[in-house]
């Protein structure tokens, strides 16, 4: 019998070790899996490397890991937020490292890395100060630029809902890297809203196959971002 | 005779407007954030276009009204939009295989600068205490079919920010095919900027001073 499950967030985080790479899914804070984060703050794992689109809001769920020290280096294309100075400050004063990365990129690397192909081309880029120092190719005489695959050891996803074999659908633009970040990562750990039996979803309506699932955690209520910063929240 | 500071030229709804109307009926398009967003709003009678945005969504539609945002369902720019009839959500690799495998028709774009040679800077200043973010731009540069820039001629300090080469970073290079400003709607040609149209009550004159590079006047 296969069950994913696990009964809390911080089981579902109990083995993110100093030194990991950690995928957490989001756009903004459509998709970002606030809880499974707040358990990674609270399990206390340190140095290390997070790949995502935006550096979070405000003073919790990204933000807050952040801010409490944890990571020493972000892959993203984003990291600005009008309403957040803790990946400024952390910037400014050295204490994080920066890989910047086109959007689109970022998302084919991450694709890649679950696909099984270490290295692609693509057009983004090209002529540009994030070219420096990369491959390049011409293809039917256009120039590209190589990408290599990114691969995790963790990836922390929202979904909406899920079944125990780990099979998942999203909510309108939540779903964003939530599907590429379950294939490219060792261990993806999906919040839900609902978990149920197999069969209680629609396999024509599954995104993400319970293959690349390998822990459901539901999280009935989930917060919202921008309620949390409004009110000035912090975490912990 | 008085020194008052006259509107001159069209105003950021009517460059939206402008563009709008450049816009075949069916395409599907891709709007930046600032100004861009606002040529959703003036698509002519009769069209319908289909509006990409690269957080997940095809089909977008506008704002809701105030206090009916949903978190979850939001636009490049992070603000809240709302689904039109037949929308489409998908993950990120699928939206820039949209973007990349060259399946939207037109992307509008802000800009800090446009070369001649149709080059792009509009993402980072290049400032050595300016936080580094570059977002989906370069990937919409480098894979939309036409990607058009909408944008002030000058700067708020009146410096061109249509120039002989780009000094700040480039986002793409020689990606622009036309550029429309309060003062005129410009292509990008292998001779450099050609006019097309003036706006009303502009001349030749004015928009050239206000060129950092030559501007080939509309034949006669």
């Amino acid at each position: 019998m296969i069950n994913k499950q696990v009964s809390s967030t911080a089981d579902a985080v109990r083995d993110v070790f100093d030194g990991a790479k950690v995928m957490v899914g989001g756009f903004g804070e459509a998709g970002s899996p606030i809880e499974l984060i707040h358990a990674l703050i609270d399990q206390g794992a340190k140095n290390l490397t997070v790949i995502s689109n935006n550096c979070g809001s405000g003073e919790v769920g990204l933000a807050a890991l952040l801010k409490a020290g944890r990571v020493s280096k972000v892959i993203c294309s984003f990291p600005r937020t009008a309403n957040s100075t803790v990946f400024p400050d952390l910037y400014h004063s050295g204490k994080i490292e920066l890989e910047l990365v086109p959007q689109g990129t970022l998302a084919e690397r991450i694709r890649a890395g679950g696909a099984g192909i270490p290295a692609f081309y693509t057009p983004a880029a090209v002529g540009t100060p994030l070219a420096e120092g990369k491959e390049s190719r011409e293809f039917d005489g256009k120039t590209y630029l190589m990408e290599l695959g990114l691969k995790a050891d963790f990836a922390l996803i929202k979904g909406r809902a899920a079944d125990t074999h780990g099979n998942v659908v999203y909510n309108k633009t939540a779903r964003n890297f939530g599907p590429i970040m379950a294939m490219a990562s060792e261990v993806a750990i999906v919040q839900a809203e609902e978990i149920s039996e197999p069969g209680s979803i629609d396999p024509e309506v599954v995104v993400s196959p319970g293959i690349f699932v390998n822990r459901v955690v539901q999280v009935a209520g989930p917060v919202h971002e921008s309620e949390l910063v409004s009110a000035g929240a912090t975490y912990p | 005779m008085s020194q008052q500071t006259e509107a001159i030229g069209r105003t950021r709804e009517e460059m939206a407007q402008r563009l709008a109307m450049d816009i075949p009926n069916g395409s599907y398009v891709n709007l930046g954030i600032g100004i861009p967003e606002l040529v959703a709003r003036f698509v002519p009678e009769g069209r319908t276009l289909i509006y990409h945005t690269e957080n997940g969504l095809l089909g977008m539609g506008p704002s809701p009204a105030e206090g009916e945002g949903d978190p979850e369902l939001i636009n490049a720019g992070k603000r809240y939009v709302t689904t039109n009839p037949g929308a489409a959500f998908f993950h990120h690799a699928d939206s820039f295989a949209m973007i990349r495998g060259g399946h939207i028709d037109l992307c509008v774009l802000g800009a800090m600068q446009v070369s001649e040679a149709g080059d792009l800077a509009n993402w980072s200043t290049g400032a050595p205490d300016a936080i580094p973010a570059v977002g989906g731009a370069m990937d919409l540069c480098a894979g939309v079919k036409s990607v058009y820039v909408i944008t002030q001629h000058t700067t708020k300090q009146g410096e061109p920010k249509l120039v002989e080469s780009c000094t700040y970073p480039l986002t793409g290079r020689g990606v622009i095919t036309r550029v429309y400003t309060d003062l005129a709607v410009i292509e990008i040609t292998p001779k450099g900027f050609q006019l097309l149209e003036l706006s009303p009550g502009i001349d030749f004159e004015y928009v050239q001073q206000r060129t950092g590079a030559k501007l080939h006047p509309i034949p006669d």
